[in-house]
C-alpha cells in the first residue's frame, strides 16, 4: 500500500508573524516549522503502517521554497520513507487553488492508495486543502477524521459534524484529513532523527511535473490580497505569570469588575 | 457570469440558521452590486414551501436539488449538484457558511471550477463593481482584503461572522433541477450516526462556563474543571480537541462546529484558542484564560490571562470561590 502525506512548512506558531507591507504575503524567513496539524497525519500513517498495513511505504509530500526541507526531514524522522518536495521559484504565492494543483499534479504521478492531510495549515487556517486536491484527482474524500480504520481496502473515519458523529466508508484510493485528536503524535527517536536526510529525497520543478507555471504561483492565483487592515481588538488584556498568587489576582479581577459578588 | 449563488444548508429538514445569516448578507452585496442573488439547496424529500420562504432572506428565487444521493451530508454529491448548477446558472459568486459541509462542498467546487476560493471571510464588501471579502490572518491579529481574479470566487464565511433576522415572511419562486452526479463523488458512504443532543448539560444557559481543552491531559482532568465549574454554580464547556478524544460529550462543545455562548464568564483551561474555538465563545461577557504557553493565541483574545500550570491554579480558584460562596 502507498500512503502519501501532504505536509506543510509554516512559521513558527511561537514566534511574532508578520505579513510583508509590499507583496501582502506572510515573511517566511523567520524560524520555520512543520505545521503542527500534519504531525496527527504522520502518525496515523505510522499506525497503520504498525497494524493493518505492514507492507505500506509513506511519501512525504510538500510544495515550499528548498529550505522547506527541514521541515520535510523533520516529518520523516517522524515516520515517512522518502519524500518528494516541489520547490519552484514560479510556485511562490500560490494560493489556495494554486498549492492544491500542484499537490494533485505530484500525488497523480504517484499512485498513492491513501493520501492523507492535517486538519488545517497553522498559519492561514483554511481546512479545505483536502476538499480541493481530492477534487482534482477524481477521489472520494473524508475530512477531519477524528479515526481511521483500513480493512478490505476501505477506510472507515468517524468524524464529527454539526449534528454529533459520521462514521463514513470509503474504497481506497482515497483523500482524508486528519482531526488533531485522532492520535498523539510520537516525538522521533535521536537516531530517527540523524536518519531522515538520508532517505530517498525527490526535488521536483513544475515543468518535472508538467503543470503549467501561469496557472499556479502569484501569476495564477486566483484570489488577490488587495490590501491589510487591522481588526478591532478586544481592548486591553492583563497576562500575568503565576508566582503562586495567581488566583488570587483572579479573583481581585472578577470582583472588581462585579462578575463575582 | 452574472448573480450570487449562496448554498444554504439543510441540517435537521431545516434551513441551517448560519445559511440563512450569510443569504441575508448576499442580498446586501446584491444590492450593491446589481446581482440577484439564488438560493441552492440540496437534500431529499425537500419541501417547496419551506424552500420557497427563502425569499423572505433575499432570494430572488431558490433552486433545490432533490435526491437520495443528496440525503447523507457528504459534501461530494453537493460539489456536483452545485456544479450543474452553475452549469445553467453561471453565478459570478458562491458564497456558504462555515458547516463543515458547506466547506467541502465549495472547496470541490472551487477546484473543478478552476475558481478563488476564500476562506473564513468575516465581511463582504462590493469594491470597484467586485466582490472584496475580509479574511483574517495570523490569529486575527490582521485582516486581508481578498478579492478574485477568476471569473467565478468562491467564498466561505466565518462561522457567526452573519447573524440571520427573522426574514421578512416573503417567498420566491423555487425551480427543481437535477444535477449529474459522478462516480467518484458517490463513493464515500454514510454507514453511522451518532446525535450530539443525547447526553450532557445545557450549556447555552450558564452564566459561568469553565472549559477545558487538551491541557488537562487527559478525561479524569474534567474533575477538576467540574469542581470549579460548580464553585461558580456554572456549567463545563470543551474544545473539538477533547470531544473527539472522547474525554467530554460532544453537548459540552463551544466552537464553530460545536455551539455558540455568551455567558458573563468564560474561563479557559488548557486551551489555545484556535479560531474555531473563539468563534462560539468570543461573545462571552469576560474571559479569563489560564495556559502555560505565553504565545497562546487565545491570550490574545481574553481579558485576563495567567501564564501558569492548570493542575495548581484551577483547584486554588475554586477554594477561593467556594470560600466566598
Ligand atoms: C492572511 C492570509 C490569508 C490568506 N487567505 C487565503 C484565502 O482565503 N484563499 C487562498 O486561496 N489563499 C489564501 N492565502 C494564501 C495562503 O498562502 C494559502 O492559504 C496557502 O497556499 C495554502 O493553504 P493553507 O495552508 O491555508 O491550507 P489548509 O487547508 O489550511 O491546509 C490543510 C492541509 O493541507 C496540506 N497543505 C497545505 N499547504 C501545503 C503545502 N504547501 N504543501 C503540502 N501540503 C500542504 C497540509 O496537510 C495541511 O495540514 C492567505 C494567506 C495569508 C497570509
Ligand atoms: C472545520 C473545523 C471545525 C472545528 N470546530 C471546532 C469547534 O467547534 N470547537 C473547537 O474547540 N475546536 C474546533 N476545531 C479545532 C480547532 O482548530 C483546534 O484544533 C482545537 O480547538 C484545539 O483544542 P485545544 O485548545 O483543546 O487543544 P490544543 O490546541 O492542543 O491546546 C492545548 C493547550 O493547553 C495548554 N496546556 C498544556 N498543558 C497545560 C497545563 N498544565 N496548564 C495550562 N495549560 C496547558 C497548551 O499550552 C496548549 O495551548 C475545528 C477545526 C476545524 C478544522
Amino acid at each position: 500500500m502507498r500512503i502519501a502525506i501532504c505536509v506543510k512548512e509554516v512559521p513558527d506558531p511561537t514566534a511574532e508573524k508578520r505579513i510583508d507591507a509590499g507583496t501582502n504575503r506572510l515573511v517566511r524567513s523567520g524560524e520555520n516549522t512543520l505545521n503542527p496539524y500534519d504531525r496527527h497525519a504522520i502518525e496515523a500513517a505510522v499506525q497503520i503502517k504498525e497494524g493493518p498495513a505492514p507492507d505500506a511505504e509513506i511519501t512525504i509530500v510538500t510544495v515550499g521554497p528548498e529550505s522547506a526541507n527541514r521541515s520535510v526531514d523533520r516529518a520523516l524522522a517522524q515516520g515517512g520513507d522518502q519524500s518528494v518536495h516541489i520547490a519552484d521559484e514560479a510556485a511562490a504565492g500560490s494560493d489556495l487553488l494554486g498549492t492544491a494543483r500542484i499537490l494533485a499534479a505530484a500525488l497523480k504521478r504517484g499512485n498513492y492508495d491513501l493520501i492523507l492531510l492535517g486538519q488545517q495549515a497553522a498559519d492561514s487556517e483554511s481546512y479545505v486543502m483536502a476538499g480541493l486536491v481530492a477534487e482534482l484527482l477524481e477521489l472520494p474524500c473524508v475530512t477531519q477524521a477524528a479515526s481511521i480504520e483500513l480493512a478490505d481496502g476501505a477506510v472507515t473515519v468517524k468524524r464529527q459534524v454539526e449534528t454529533g458523529y459520521d462514521t463514513v466508508k470509503a474504497a481506497t484510493p482515497c483523500v482524508v484529513s486528519v482531526s488533531d485528536a485522532i492520535n498523539d503524535p510520537r516525538y522521533p527517536p535521536l537516531p530517527a532523527i540523524m536518519g531522515a536526510k538520508r532517505k530517498p529525497h525527490e526535488v521536483l520543478s513544475l515543468a518535472d511535473l508538467g503543470v503549467d507555471a501561469s496557472t499556479v504561483g502569484a501569476a495564477g492565483a486566483g484570489t488577490t490580497v488587495g490590501g491589510l487592515s487591522k481588526p478591532e481588538g478586544r481592548g486591553d488584556t492583563i497576562v500575568i505569570e503565576d508566582d503562586g498568587s495567581a488566583a488570587d489576582q483572579l479573583v481581585a479581577f472578577l470582583l472588581e469588575k462585579k462578575v463575582v459578588a | 457570469m452574472a448573480g450570487i449563488a449562496v448554498l444554504c444548508e439543510v441540517q435537521g429538514g431545516e434551513i441551517a440558521k448560519g445559511s440563512l445569516g450569510v443569504l441575508e448578507e448576499a442580498a446586501r452585496l446584491g444590492a450593491a452590486l446589481g446581482e440577484p442573488v439564488e438560493a441552492i439547496v440540496c437534500g431529499s424529500g425537500l419541501d417547496d414551501a419551506a424552500m420557497g420562504a427563502l425569499g423572505g432572506f433575499g432570494a430572488s428565487k431558490v433552486r433545490v436539488a432533490d435526491d437520495a444521493a443528496l440525503a447523507s451530508g457528504i459534501a461530494q454529491p453537493v460539489v456536483d449538484a452545485c456544479a450543474s448548477a452553475q452549469e445553467s446558472g453561471q453565478y459570478r459568486y458562491w458564497l456558504a457558511g462555515a458547516s463543515i459541509m458547506s466547506a467541502d462542498a465549495m472547496a470541490g467546487l472551487a477546484a473543478r471550477l478552476g475558481a478563488g476560493i476564500v476562506i473564513d471571510a468575516v465581511e463582504l464588501h462590493a469594491e470597484g463593481g467586485a466582490l472584496v471579502t475580509r479574511r483574517s490572518g495570523l490569529g486575527d491579529s490582521v485582516l486581508a482584503h481578498c478579492g478574485f481574479t477568476t471569473p467565478v470566487g468562491v467564498v466561505v464565511t466565518r462561522s457567526n461572522a452573519f447573524a440571520a433576522t427573522e426574514g421578512n415572511g416573503g417567498s420566491a419562486p423555487v425551480e427543481r433541477f437535477s444535477p449529474t452526479f459522478k462516480a467518484y463523488s458517490q463513493a464515500v458512504q454514510l454507514v453511522g450516526h451518532e446525535d450530539a443532543e443525547d447526553s450532557g448539560p445545557d450549556i447555552g444557559a450558564a452564566e459561568v462556563l469553565v472549559a477545558g481543552g487538551r491541557g488537562l491531559g487527559d478525561a479524569a482532568g474534567f474533575a477538576a474543571i467540574e469542581e470549579c465549574a460548580s464553585a461558580f454554580g456554572g456549567a463545563v464547556a470543551a474544545t473539538r480537541a477533547v470531544v473527539d478524544a472522547g474525554w467530554y460529550p460532544y453537548s459540552a462543545q463551544v466552537g464553530q462546529t460545536g455551539k455558540t455562548v455568551t455567558p458573563k464568564l468564560y474561563i479557559a483551561c488548557g486551551i489555545s484558542g484556535a479560531i474555531q474555538h473563539k468563534v462560539g465563545m468570543q461573545g462571552s461577557g469576560t474571559i479569563v484564560a489560564i495556559n502555560k504557553d505565553k504565545n497562546a493565541p487565545i491570550f490574545d483574545y481574553a481579558d485576563f490571562g495567567i501564564v501558569g500550570d492548570l493542575n495548581t491554579i484551577v483547584p486554588k480558584l475554586t477554594e477561593l470561590i467556594k470560600a466566598r460562596g
